[in-house]
């Protein structure tokens, strides 16, 4: 069994405009020790559905069930919820500044999220346990560093002090929502290196979840790439780079710099609305290889044969797709 | 050379800070841009590079030297002197969203530049403005819509066509698709190289993104803390890595083909860039230098052309890469010379 297996996650929510239907059907499992990378751009669902697994959705319709070490997440009370987040679940984001609080020493908001969930560790021990943590994301100087404030770190030092704090309890599973899009390039590699090398060691179960297909490349077991809140295509990481089968997957491929100064391959047109999603595949619009049935039915994620893995939700067969990719 | 378009001489852009400081964002900075050709500026956070474009374009004053854009000083023109110039010389910013006044509507919007010049109105004016938008991809009949109707990619274009109105001979693009989705990056690119072609533009292109500078770059200087560490056309640069520096940033770049991710040797820079309101002495990427040696903390390299380069390819170290060198293995001793 999975360490998290998703099932037909639905969320939603109202707006004045309408419902949007941020994430339709979800499924995926995340194995321990393992990095699942999902992929998509702005608007695809990918961070809503991992904030919905965590319970961090306020005000959404939510249906599905996510079965994390048994217990599913989504009828899960608070309580549950908060015993897990942290201890067995660690989260860090994009902006490291909106996650720490300003006025606080780091080693004190480290000190007091391990105490949060561990009642019997004194005081000493966990700013004990900080420290090391603080050393293991590779901070310098980390015993002088432990009381500091959030504003004396910079940006990559931030997400370390973030990476700590996600690690402090030893979690099984540590969900990375961009966690490298604010950072310079050589920051993002130092930050990448500490996130791979913590999973060696620790044995944890990754869901990255980024825009970036160099990050995914880099990071990746398996992936997930989303569009309009569902699953196109997931396989493992060679795969979706060298034997994709969804035309979402191979135009996002196709529109990055290429090395050559020949013209990009953009994907024409933009996303649908979430509000009014056209029948069929939410992808038909900017489809170069749309037809009728694309239009009317959505297809399912199945097989596509090779990799058991790999699964595409896309009408063509398996062999002409291939051929357009080639 | 007649052919340059735009001089920039051993300009200095200083900005003070609250604790008396001096932050040096820009520190001598020499380079010229040629016409017709895309010059790309990358860096990374505070090396210096949107502010040096905003010293091109005269949006700030510089502290010192001078920049000339065809054959005329234009660092110390007056608002009212450089008024002409702003025709000729135009800038993208990265924010569709930000610098688009949420209350106007886009036609008033991208007409701006013929009101505030005094050459069109009217109808005049709005069928400018609509052959633009049609220009730029956009749709002429959304021509009353207002910049919240409009996705980021279109709001670029709506930058883009503004920037456009008047004709100019160069525009600076300043990190024009960073907030864009790849494959909306991937066609305001496009329709940028496009323009270039149709309308004989030049480009100063900034960047944080390497891939993307590459793609539409003819020449790249890569800055670090307020200096050009290496300027070469784009082919020598990735090539024909000079700078140590230059190397470190293009191996940090994740490459989205797992079989290059898997093999390629990574330099991993310890620690973070220092402050630019106290730049280390000497060759400023010493402190973080793999190469570096006690020279590199002693003397300021200067940009020139090094071992067998043309003159094209400069470098600002003492201890450039030679082709096929192995850096990651590389260990800083700066007690040696």
């Amino acid at each position: 069994m999975a360490l998290l297996e998703v099932r037909d996650l639905r969320v939603s929510f109202d707006t004045p405009d309408g419902t949007v239907r941020a994430v339709r059907g979800l499924s995926f499992d995340v194995e321990a020790g393992q990095t699942l990378a999902v992929v998509g751009e702005s608007g695809s669902g990918k961070s809503v559905s991992t904030q919905t697994i965590t319970g961090l959705t306020r005000g959404a319709q939510v249906s599905g069930t996510a079965f994390f070490d048994g217990t599913d997440l989504i009828s899960a009370d608070q309580s549950t919820l908060r015993r897990l987040r942290g201890a067995q679940i660690g989260m860090i984001f994009q902006d490291p500044l909106s996650s720490l609080h300003p006025h606080y020493r780091i080693g004190w908001q480290i000190v007091e999220m391990i105490r949060a969930h561990d009642t019997v560790i004194s005081k000493q021990a966990a700013r004990q346990r900080a420290a090391e943590l603080l050393t293991l994301v590779g901070i310098p100087r980390a015993s002088e560093r432990i009381d500091d404030y959030p504003h004396q770190f910079s940006g990559g030092m931030r997400q370390r002090v973030m990476i700590a704090m996600a690690m402090a309890l030893d979690p099984a599973l540590l969900i990375a929502d961009e966690p490298t899009t604010a950072l310079d390039v050589t920051v993002q590699a130092q930050v990448l290196n500490v996130m791979r090398r913590l999973q060696e060691q620790f044995g944890t179960a990754i869901i990255l979840i980024t825009h970036d297909l160099g990050v995914v490349a880099e990071m990746a077991d398996e992936v997930v790439v989303m569009y309009a809140g569902a699953v196109m295509e997931r396989a493992p990481r060679r795969d979706i780079f060298y034997r994709n089968h969804h035309p979402y997957t191979q135009g996002l491929l196709a529109s990055l710099p290429a090395r050559s100064g020949d013209r990009l391959t953009p994907i024409a047109g933009s996303p649908p609305s979430l509000i009014s999603l056209p029948a069929g595949c939410p992808f038909a619009a900017r489809c170069p290889h749309v037809f009728d049935k694309c239009r009317t039915e959505a297809p399912p994620l199945s097989d596509v044969g090779g990799d058991p893995r790999h699964q595409s939700a896309c009408w063509l067969p398996h062999t002409v797709s291939e051929a357009i990719a080639s | 050379m007649n052919d340059v378009l735009l001089k920039v001489d051993d300009v200095r852009k200083e900005f003070p800070t609250h604790s008396k400081e001096v932050v040096h964002a820009v520190d001598g900075v020499s380079l010229e841009v040629h016409k017709g050709e895309t010059l790309g500026l990358v860096g990374e956070t505070g090396c210096g590079k949107s502010t040096l474009a905003r010293c091109m374009a005269h949006l700030y004053d510089v502290t010192s030297g001078s920049v000339w854009f065809d054959g005329k000083e234009i660092s110390t023109l007056s608002r009212r002197a450089m008024r002409p110039v702003r025709r000729e010389v135009q800038v993208i910013f990265q924010d569709p969203y930000g610098s688009l006044n949420p209350r106007r509507r886009v036609g008033s919007i991208i007409g701006d530049p013929f009101a505030i010049h005094g050459i069109a109105s009217g109808l005049e004016r709005k069928k400018k403005v609509q052959e633009l938008m049609e220009l730029v991809g956009l749709n002429p009949e959304h021509y009353n819509r207002f910049p919240a109707e409009f996705s980021g990619g279109q709001r670029q274009r709506i930058g883009v066509a503004r920037a456009l109105a008047l004709r100019p001979k160069l525009v600076i693009c300043d990190e024009p698709v960073s907030a864009l989705d790849v494959s909306i990056q991937a066609q305001i690119i496009n329709l940028l190289a496009d323009l270039q072609k149709e309308f004989d533009l030049t480009y100063v292109f900034i960047s944080h993104d390497l891939s993307v500078v590459r793609h539409v770059s003819d020449r790249i200087a890569v800055m670090y803390l307020g200096k050009i560490v290496e300027l070469a056309p784009t082919h020598e640069l990735f090539g024909q890595t000079r700078h140590p520096y230059t190397r470190a940033l293009l191996s940090a770049l994740p490459v989205a083909d797992p079989d290059t991710a898997d093999s390629r040797e990574q330099i991993i820079l310890g620690g973070d860039i220092p402050a630019a309101t106290n730049p280390p002495e000497g060759c400023r990427f010493h402190t973080r230098c793999p190469k570096a040696r006690a020279d590199c903390a002693a003397g300021e390299p200067p940009l020139i052309s090094v071992l067998d380069d043309q003159q094209d390819h400069r470098t600002a170290c003492f201890h450039p890469l030679t082709i096929g060198e192995d850096m990651s293995t590389a260990v800083p001793d700066l007690k040696a010379s």
